[in-house]
């Protein structure tokens, strides 16, 4: 085992929506990615500070990354991560980016069946937690896309699905039925790194929280 | 889904250890028992099943879960495979040896779990040492010093001791007056320092302000020792428990501080493992470029009510394959000196074997008809006749 005299942090990001709007906090705190992870085909990009790196996966895998310790760090949404569930990681901060609801959606005119329900999505865990708390048996479908087409073919009654604008669910005459959750993107921690590179860790955040609260004033 | 060519595979989390990691492991295995039986702690081999009851008793429902269960064909009761030794030990210094006086034990051994941890075992070799009898620092400290002897025996560098009271939330829950559920709800989120909603939750619970705030400070209290001074200051009128926890934490960290400089030291009061039985202090040791701990510990003294008898308790408990990974075998017992022995049947061939191997040298001997010689065997040396007498020369 190396030496280490300086902390080194990585942190796990997914590409898109998520890496836009992290950018700027990570900006605030004095991180810029030396690499545009959309056009550069490099999986860890390098900042211009030296103890810090990026690796940029898949959304659904940033947990699994910053739990295992293969990333101190991560940006995941609240869907991911109660789909991910446990109780292995921080949750540090609300980052309050990438807004969306997870929400029960289907046809708007046709009530759901009350025994029986088909319900197709990629929020397997949530969805039978939901479910369930409200005493109701379901038949959970996985899919890994295009949720929306599953109720029009007849494949299930409905979908769970994170909604943002509700312009796909419209366009295919789809509507919201039933509110899950809120959803924005939470700044995690892996455990063991929070106490061995507490400093490091605790120093980053307060940047972070200071820029999110900047952009959100109460 | 069973891959009929792949009956050889194990299962998930399964692992057996080929020879040269047995090896590795078994000398590990030997000098961490000495070391144990040099602090007065008697080796106990627990059974690997037992009933249910005494396998689950004491601790929450995720033991339970992580229990693989199998009815006793003879009784018709549950049974269960350990998941984890230290109910057993707990029922072990209840039941079958009733002193009054402070009981030293370790064990070692495989269980098995439903469900990995993080490091996709489900069969951990687990080791530990528990000290029942003395509630009070000075047990703790002896429990915590032998972890850390534990752990630097095993070449782990950086060490880190990450240490909390779950007096602290519990009294502080009470104060509040939180129900089971509004209790389990708070610690499911103070486990996950999940502080947006930690904060959001509080707002709506009414609570009165002060232990609101104290409520809202206990996840952001971690780091090094001084944030004792800093949660001393913010529970000043708090329960008089929680004082009592953090002087407790206070007088403890200093004492180990003064014995094992080279150990950090961190203290997080929302570090909770094992809330359901932990009674006092609860510790994590880690090691810089490991994801997770190395070895945990903590205070249970409420374990053996299950088992009709009241013992406080201490310990601590790790995994043997982990330490490995760290620890340098200390001599490679095979391999370049071993002696290779033809098969000739010979009176002073069989005495010179004899006498090699009751010096604790590795005799490997030809079987008729075999064709590999020694070097293909890995040996260093071999037995030939020079003379009419048996030598020992150089391959």
């Amino acid at each position: 085992m190396d030496k280490i005299v300086k902390d080194t942090l990585t942190i796990a990001l997914s590409k898109g929506r998520i890496f836009k709007d992290t950018a700027p906090l990570l900006k605030a705190a004095g991180i810029e990615p030396l690499d545009d992870p959309e056009t550069s085909r490099k999986l860890i990009l390098d900042t211009n500070r030296d103890d810090v790196k990026l690796v940029i996966i898949r959304a659904t895998d940033v947990p699994t990354y910053v739990q295992y310790g293969a990333a101190d760090l991560g940006v995941a949404g609240k869907d991911v991560l109660m789909e991910h569930g446990g109780q292995e990681l921080y949750e540090l901060v609300d980052l309050k980016i990438a807004r969306c609801k997870l929400m029960v959606a289907g046809f708007p005119d046709r009530p759901l069946p009350t025994t029986g329900l088909k319900v197709a999505t990629k929020f397997v865990n949530c969805t039978r937690r939901y479910f369930a708390e409200q005493g109701r048996q379901v038949d959970v479908i996985k899919l890994y896309g295009s949720m929306e087409l599953a109720p029009l073919v007849g494949l299930a009654d409905c979908i769970v699905d994170v909604v943002d604008t509700g312009n796909t669910l419209r366009a295919n005459g789809l509507a919201p039925l039933e509110h899950m959750a809120n959803i924005t993107s939470r700044l995690i921690v892996n455990k063991a790194s929070m106490k061995l590179k507490h400093a490091a860790i605790r120093e980053l955040i307060a940047h972070i929280q200071a820029a999110v609260d900047q952009r959100n004033p109460s | 889904m069973l891959n009929t060519h792949q009956y050889w595979a194990l299962p998930d989390g399964i692992s057996e250890a080929l020879p040269d990691e047995a090896e590795a492991l078994e000398q590990l295995r030997r000098r961490l028992l000495d070391l144990y039986a040099t602090w007065g702690y008697r080796l106990v081999m627990p059974p690997l099943v037992e009933f249910m009851e005494s396998l689950r008793t004491g601790h929450g429902t995720h033991l339970d879960v992580q229990t693989f269960k199998l009815t006793d064909q003879l009784t018709g009761r549950m049974m269960g495979v350990r998941a984890d030794m230290t109910p057993q030990i707990a029922r072990i210094d209840a039941h079958k040896l009733q002193t009054e006086q402070p009981n030293r034990l370790c064990y070692i051994g495989s269980v098995l779990r439903t469900r990995s941890f993080h490091d996709g075992s489900r069969s951990p070799l687990q080791v530990g040492a528990e000290l029942f009898g003395h509630a009070g620092l000075d047990s703790d400290f002896e429990v915590i010093s032998l972890l850390l002897e534990t752990l630097t025996h095993c070449q782990i560098p950086n060490l880190l001791l990450d240490i909390g009271h779950v007096g602290i939330f519990r009294s502080l829950a009470r104060a509040a007056g939180l129900d089971a559920t509004q209790e389990r709800h708070f610690y499911d989120m103070l486990v996950r320092k999940s502080l947006p909603e930690i904060d959001t939750w509080l707002v709506t619970a009414n609570l009165p302000v002060d232990i609101s705030t104290y409520l809202q400070q206990l996840p952001r209290l971690n780091g090094a020792v001084d944030v004792l001074d800093q949660a001393a200051a913010l529970f000043a009128s708090a329960p008089s428990d929680v004082q009592d926890a953090l002087r407790y934490l206070r007088t403890l960290t200093t004492r180990v501080s003064a014995h094992f400089p080279a150990c950090k030291i961190h203290v997080d009061l929302a570090e909770l493992s094992g809330y359901d039985y932990h009674t006092g202090i609860v510790y994590g040791v880690y090691t810089s470029g490991m994801g997770r701990e190395v070895a945990r510990g903590g205070r249970y003294d409420g374990i053996g009510e299950a088992f009709g008898r009241i013992r406080p308790a201490t310990g601590f408990s790790t995994d043997l394959r982990t330490l490995a990974t760290f620890a340098l075998p200390q001599q490679q017992r095979t391999g370049n000196s071993s002696i290779f022995a033809p098969a000739v049947q010979d009176v002073t061939l069989e005495q010179l074997i004899r006498t090699l191997r009751s010096q604790q040298q590795q005799v490997i001997r030809a079987l008729d008809g075999q064709t590999h010689d020694a070097a293909a065997l890995g040996c260093s040396q071999q037995i030939i006749q020079q003379d009419g007498h048996w030598n020992v020369v150089a391959v």
